[in-house]
């Protein structure tokens, strides 16, 4: 907050304002003490760390000590304020436990001791579907064939940067038919990017400036506050959901947050969902997406909906997509704005195809331009037409893919069942949230770290704790089950067995 | 509370968003509009828009095709695809080491094996444009200021400044040394950047520059270095058409400067590349960062996040670039036929009475029209301009778009077409050359 540098400069002694300033400022420092208290989340046994508190907080305790950081610049010249956040070693749990795992990873065969990695939503559950494709299509090269002549001209030269059109009719032909031909996508109105990931931070760019915010439902996917606050400057502002409704989101309090925000002068600009919801795997119902578009019609903002775990539904709840809902009510569509990609559901994230949909004409002029810095490789959009237009394998790969998620999902949370550690309740994703409450020492963020730490150091296993998807009740953890095979469900639960074993006997009682 | 009472269409968006930064209302882009309408065909449209403003390389597309004809494993990962599970899982933004090792080496061999990279200080992103946006981001803050030599790239106003914040302030050359830098330029830009209250945070050459088509000079990198080191700021050297010099021995890369100085000061230094224009394949969206800073490299990385090179494209590239007999007779046969090219385009030039900036290097060639212009202003370049674009029908890149402060200078690529198709163009110049002395010989 800038308003509070006066106050610094008078405190650093520029004495002849002193009287004349300290009064004023005092009263005003005084009141944003006061707002700060009133700001901060309900109360907890424990004070909220920087991560779950406002980011207001976080970024007033930021703005004084950057002061420093001006004057000392790393090695001997300087890089920018923005740079030097980022190059800080990471400290979420959510990105130690990716190294490490990544560094001593698992392997049944040749290393059963080292770290089983259940921190990242990735689905290997289709894989020799896929292979098996690839072998038998990629005879010919990916260049594709001109009268039987090779021809790079037509990959090679400068293509659309939001893709070609080949490409967005096959992604929209998959995107409805994974969400259940419930809906039509329009190929005019979709821009490809490298992966989901610029296509949040490109909307970003889009709907709000720097210093507005986004609305986002609690717990969320720790990506996001890289997505949408690294380079763009926009905050996320967490709505709390809580177990006791199964985490689900709740006008009343997105109305709350909206209203407290704009009290502190912040522009709200938009709400971001991911439905279905990562890390907790539960869907908005027609009726929420409704409301949803009400209160965003009411306050005038837009909403982003991450539908990149449409495909990967595992129960027997009805995935409906905000284009759905838009399709048969006449709201407004322009404040609305739909992502996808193929890294979840086609497993297929090294080769970077996200998706922006949007109904807005001028956000999809302004997004077409953007993917110059983020588009997508020219031969694999050629190797996707081929796979993606594959009718008889894409139709095989989904109804597979549901039946083993399916399968690998009813034995993972019976797993942990078994361990007296229950899943909320959940539909969809690629992986269950899981309630470890009772297994940390003290019912607060720390406990669950050390919990967190003790199943990674000791048990072996990488999980997403609560904490860095900004939950408010802790103990809480995202576990990803689609990466690992059948046989290694029981190797986990021993894992989490062993490394709880001595703080409580919990596990034995019912 | 307030209501706000709006229409419900009107649903506010971003500054970057409605922003004209992307410069595409420019003639730069204009042209490329009138091309898209009515685009040339040797057989199909003879008499349509010949597209002379886009700078892409295909003149050496068989090299690749024959590569690629007899190397399936690149586009395959092998029989029965076995190397594809780590492939299509692979998101690190490290990204894959063959190719990192791979690109280091086609770097070192472009440069003559004059220098050495480290695999570990290239940081991959989707195409060059992405790298120079990221660099920005990294070495400057909104609001601050980076200086960048006119003439140069349209795009970089794009690019630099969009969703950056970031400004540009150009460094003035002209005609009458070549267009090359000067320490006194450097110093009259960084002064007219301190008198509109920016701080300066570095400088971005290309080298080859774009659109001059030629080499900078050592001594001119040296003063540069010289002049970044006592300023305290940083410089990116955007070597996007190192490999496109038409003789190896004109290009020195600011890294050859760097290892004759022991690498002092070299933690100030980044370099950009790609292999859009010296490999033609601007639609595989490969580009780099070479950093000698190691929080530019860490920050970089995590950055590129947003910007990741699909991992079969890294396959595929990692196979072909570690062929050094593929990449050795690449480079060689590229450069023999730039230059012949460059020759043609020239001697054409030439014989209609037009002379060019000598070049060594690039796509393109920097052509003075200036004794033409009914006035020597901007105005009169752009209706200059307009009358090769809708009579002569070429799409030529006009310098004012490029922020040269002389009128006149244009931009005209040459290696994104047959040779027979620059033959037409050059007949087209040549006959409007004729028709206008004609008519001044009538006045």
């Amino acid at each position: 907050m800038r308003l509070i540098v006066p106050l610094q400069s008078v405190v650093q002694g520029r004495g002849g304002l002193i009287f004349g300033s300290l009064i004023p400022c005092a009263l005003f420092y005084f009141l944003q003490l006061y707002l700060k208290r009133h700001r901060s989340p309900k109360p907890q046994s424990n004070p909220p760390s920087p991560t779950t508190s406002s980011p207001k907080l976080a970024e007033m305790t930021r703005t004084s000590s950057r002061s420093n950081l001006f004057s000392r610049s790393i090695g001997q010249v300087r890089i920018s304020s923005r740079a030097i956040s980022i190059a800080k070693p990471n400290e979420s749990p959510y990105y130690i436990g990716l190294d490490k795992a990544s560094e001593d990873p698992y392997d049944r065969l040749s290393n059963p001791d080292g770290v089983i990695q259940l921190g990242l939503s990735e689905n290997r559950l289709c894989f020799d579907l896929i292979e098996k494709w690839m072998s038998e299509n990629l005879g010919h090269s990916i260049t594709g064939r001109d009268n039987g002549e090779l021809n790079i001209n037509g990959i090679a030269t400068y293509q659309p940067f939001d893709g070609t059109m080949e490409l967005k009719l096959a992604m929209a032909g998959f995107m409805s038919h994974i969400m259940g031909g419930a809906v039509t996508f329009e190929p005019s109105q979709m821009v490809l990017t490298a992966g989901a990931t610029p296509a949040i931070e490109t909307l970003c760019f889009c709907l709000a400036d720097q210093g507005n915010a986004f609305l986002v439902p609690t717990p969320y996917y720790p990506g996001f506050d890289r997505d949408v606050k690294f380079r763009t400057g926009v905050e996320l502002i967490p709505v709390h959901c809580r177990s006791t409704d199964n985490f689900a989101l709740s006008i009343t309090a997105l109305d709350q947050a909206f209203n407290q925000t704009r009290k502190h002068g912040t522009k709200i600009r938009g709400i971001l969902l991911s439905n279905p919801a990562n890390p907790v795997g539960n869907l908005l119902s027609r009726e929420m997406l409704y409301a949803i578009l009400d209160f965003a019609r009411e306050k005038n903002i837009h909403v982003i909906s991450d539908e990149i775990f449409a495909g990967s539904m595992y129960g027997n709840e009805e995935f409906v997509s905000m284009a759905e809902v838009l399709d048969s009510e006449g709201f407004d569509k322009n404040r609305v704005h739909i992502v996808y990609g193929l890294s979840k559901d086609l497993s297929l994230p090294g080769f970077r195809v996200g998706v922006i949909y949007s109904f807005n004409e001028n956000v999809l002029a302004a997004a077409r331009k953007l993917t110059r810095f983020s588009s997508v490789s020219a031969p694999t959009q050629r190797l996707l037409v081929s796979m993606l237009s594959d009718a008889r394998f894409i139709e095989e790969y989904i109804k597979t893919n549901k039946r083993r998620l399916q399968n690998m999902h009813a034995l993972f949370v019976a797993g942990l069942k078994g361990l007296n550690i229950r899943c909320a309740d959940s539909s969809a994703g690629l992986y269950c949230w899981a309630d470890m409450s009772k297994l940390i020492s003290s019912y607060s963020e720390k406990g669950e770290l050390e919990l967190w730490d003790k199943l990674l150091n000791v048990g072996k296993i990488n999980v997403t704790p609560g904490s860095a998807c900004h939950c408010i009740e802790p103990g809480w953890f995202r576990c990803c089950f689609t990466t690992l095979a059948e046989e290694d469900i029981p190797v986990v639960l021993e894992r989490i067995r062993k490394a709880v074993e001595n703080t409580t006997d919990l596990l034995n009682s019912s | 509370m307030v209501i706000e009472i709006e229409k419900p269409s009107s649903v506010r968006l971003s500054k970057v968003a409605i922003s004209k930064t992307h410069g595409e209302d420019s003639p730069y882009f204009a042209g490329w509009k009138a091309y898209d309408e009515n685009p040339y065909d040797e057989v199909h449209n003879q008499s349509g828009v010949i597209q002379m403003g886009l700078a892409e390389n295909q003149v050496s597309f068989d090299l690749l095709e024959k590569y690629l004809e007899e190397h399936h494993e690149a586009s395959s990962w092998g029989k029965g695809a076995p190397g594809f599970r780590e492939n299509a899982l692979f998101q690190d933004y490290h990204g894959l080491k063959s190719f990192r090792q791979a690109m280091a080496n086609f770097m070192e061999q472009i440069r003559g094996g004059k220098v050495k990279f480290d695999p570990d200080r290239i940081v991959l992103t989707a195409g060059a444009t992405a790298a120079n946006e990221l660099l920005t981001f990294i070495l400057a803050d909104p609001g601050d200021a980076l200086l960048v030599p006119t003439p140069y790239y349209p795009g970089f106003d794009r690019d630099l400044r969009w969703r950056t914040g970031v400004k540009i302030v150009p460094i003035h050359c002209n005609s009458s040394n070549n267009f090359q830098i000067t320490p006194q330029a450097l110093e009259a830009a960084y002064q007219s950047a301190e008198s509109m209250d920016l701080k300066v945070r570095g400088i971005l050459i290309t080298n080859p520059s774009n659109p001059l088509g030629s080499t900078i000079q050592s001594s001119i990198l040296n003063d540069i270095l010289d002049f970044v080191v006592h300023k305290n700021i940083h410089l990116v050297s955007d070597e996007i058409y190192s490999g496109s010099t038409f003789s190896p021995s004109e290009f020195v890369s600011i890294a050859e400067i760097l290892r004759n100085r022991n690498y002092k000061d070299a933690e100030r230094v980044h370099i950009v590349y790609s292999l859009s224009k010296d490999l033609g394949l601007p639609g595989f969206r490969v580009g780099t960062i070479y950093s000698y800073n190691d929080d530019v490299v860490t920050t970089a990385r995590r950055m590129s996040s947003f910007t990741l090179i699909s991992s079969q494209t890294q396959h595929l590239l990692a196979c072909m670039l570690s062929n050094h007999e593929f990449t050795q007779n690449y480079i060689k046969t590229n450069r023999e036929r730039l230059n012949k090219r460059y020759d043609m385009i020239i001697q054409g030039l030439k014989k209609a009475g037009i002379e060019c900036l000598k070049g060594n290097a690039g796509l393109f060639c920097w052509m003075n029209l200036s004794p033409l212009l009914n006035e020597p202003t901007r105005q009169g370049e752009l209706e200059l301009w307009n009358i090769i674009l809708n009579q002569v029908k070429l799409n030529i890149s006009p310098g004012s778009s490029c922020h040269c402060s002389e009128p006149g200078w244009f931009r005209v690529c040459f290696a994104n077409m047959s040779e027979q198709t620059l033959r037409v163009a050059l007949q087209r110049i040549h006959k409007f050359m004729e028709q206008r002395k004609v008519c001044s010989v009538n006045r």
